[in-house]
């Protein structure tokens, strides 16, 4: 084994060796360097050759037509140009925007900004599972409303929303629907056939591709328009404007080619691995997982242990490598937003862990694992003063905190 | 975040983690902070006739950085008389660990601690 073993899959993964070999290929003089542009010449010709089979390696993770793929430096470019993009476009018909309160902070911050341009934001509340429903969003489209911007996978715990049921009443009412789809592709069956989805928000980086890369599919039919946010020489027809990276495109499309290859072989075998991990928790008091168990995607594990802090316990496992919801662990000093909104309490916020496993996660790893955080979990607990008044049957709820 | 080595080393091997009968009157017990701010911590001296602070202990549910200020509070108050103990300043405990600026509350919680342990144990032996 080596260490520190990485479980932290849902903030980034490494780059697979078959894309790197592929990066590798689009960068010296001897290989394909040039600019995808350039028309009058063979490198040119070369590297947009090499940019439309990655564009259509892209499309047939979505089952769409690859000329509704624009490429984007990432996932947060792409719900920047979404959001915006969209509101500016249509802000003739209304300037009422749907969201919720767990979306990733490329969503909700672009909607701050739209809220400073004069537009309305309506944040919805998720379940206690973690999913937003189609009847809340039904229930939360008005006249004015233009944009409905929800996730397909939630980065923390992992749940999984009905894309395909809220693409049905945002179709009904004929409000666009954006998507951040980062943390599901090569996790999560996408189709844009039977998705009625207008935009959705790509990455490479979290499907073994390289960062710096993402796209924005935007639909055609019907065809949906957005105000491009970069202005320049008029790349991607307009909507996004930029020499392209053919190297970090290449790379992207290598990384979704496999991913569609191996996406249900893989998911069985991660799936099989979280299993065998929580399992390894069993017996232990105290151990609550965040968000719903079933409908989440294999790899993610997002799970709290009682009276223990997670910045601590972190200390204690500084042979893995994973992920807090602890305020400690945040520059802010404020415990995870989405842990909160599903309606956890500050303790279990601040005692949560996400272990994100993925195509390099062995066995062995999970049973080291296992072992280290009930070693952490025990040792911290003989600590915590909470644990003592729990074992006491003191209620903690009814304590006087002094707060500071 | 980086930790000091002797963060590490406190937080490695705690000293005088414990928990004292509250009964006891010549028992202090300073309990401060709150779950929700990801940090409490329970501090606890036990105190001779003549005022010296003979032991003490401490469980900190918190941060690296939490733990390893109860637990060097526990080190410097033990021999010292509660005079001296009140006159510990959280920057004492800051310099000693060289916690960073987003730290420095913890060593304000443990200065909290040892002030309400002391208080708690003044206020016993006022009301015997």
């Amino acid at each position: 084994m080596q260490f520190p073993i990485y479980l932290d899959y849902s903030a980034t993964t490494p780059v697979d060796p078959l894309v790197a070999k592929k990066m590798a290929e689009c960068l010296t003089l001897e290989s394909n360097f040039g600019n995808p542009a350039s028309r009058s010449h063979m490198f040119g010709w070369k590297a947009e050759e090499a940019v439309e089979t990655a564009r259509r390696q892209v499309a047939d993770v979505l089952n769409c037509d690859p000329r509704e793929i624009v490429w984007t430096s990432g996932a947060t470019e792409a719900d920047n140009l979404a959001i915006k993009g969209a509101a500016h476009f249509y802000n003739k018909k209304g300037k009422h925007i749907i969201t919720s309160k767990i979306e990733h902070k490329a969503v909700l911050d672009s909607c701050r900004q739209l809220e400073r341009e004069g537009y309305e934001v309506t944040y919805l509340d998720p379940s206690e599972a973690g999913f937003i429903t189609p009847q809340a969003v039904a229930a939360a489209i008005r006249p004015d409303t233009i944009l409905v911007s929800l996730m397909h996978v939630n980065n923390e715990i992992g749940v999984i929303n009905d894309i395909e049921a809220i693409g049905k009443v945002t179709r009904e009412h004929k409000v666009i629907f954006h998507v951040d789809a980062a943390q599901s592709v090569g996790k999560q069956e996408i189709d844009m056939e039977s998705m009625q989805v207008d935009l959705m928000s790509l990455t490479a980086h979290k499907v073994y591709g390289p960062k710096g890369i993402g796209a924005l599919y935007v639909r055609r039919k019907p065809r949906v328009r957005i105000e491009p946010q970069m202005h320049g020489g008029g790349h991607e027809r307009g909507m996004r404007s930029g020499t392209l990276a053919t190297h970090q495109i290449v790379g992207m499309g290598e990384a979704y080619r496999l991913a569609k290859e191996n996406m249900v072989e893989e998911n069985a075998r991660i799936l099989a691995l979280r299993t065998r991990l929580l399992a390894g928790f069993k017996g232990m008091e105290e151990v609550y997982v965040n968000g719903d168990v079933d409908n989440r995607v294999a790899g993610n594990l997002n799970i709290s242990f009682n009276f223990v802090e997670g910045e601590s316990l972190m200390m204690a496992l500084r042979d893995l490598a994973v992920s807090s919801g602890s305020a400690c662990t945040s520059a802010s000093l404020e415990p995870s937003y989405v842990l909160r909104a599903i309606g956890l309490n500050d303790e279990l916020a601040h005692s949560s862990l996400r272990i994100s496993i993925g195509r390099f996660t062995t066995e062995e790893e999970i049973d080291y694992s296992i072992e280290k955080i009930k070693e952490a979990v025990t040792k911290l607990r003989e600590l915590s003063p909470l644990w003592d008044m729990f074992k006491d049957g003191v209620d903690l709820d009814q304590v006087k905190w002094a707060a500071h | 975040m980086a930790y000091s080595d002797k963060v590490l080393d406190h937080y490695e091997n705690p000293r005088n983690v414990g928990k004292m009968d509250d009964n006891d009157i010549n028992v202090g017990t300073g309990m401060v902070g709150a779950p929700a701010c990801g940090d409490v911590m329970r501090l606890q001296i036990k105190v001779s006739d003549d005022g010296v602070i003979e032991d003490a202990k401490f469980k900190t549910y918190g941060c690296g950085s939490a733990i390893a200020s109860s637990s060097l509070l526990t080190e410097w108050v033990k021999g010292r008389t509660l005079e001296e103990a009140t006159q510990i300043k959280n920057q004492d405990i800051v310099d000693e660990l060289g916690l960073p600026p987003v730290k420095i509350h913890c060593s304000v919680l443990a200065e909290d601690a040892i002030k309400a342990a002391i208080e708690d144990v003044k206020r016993k032996r006022d009301s015997k």
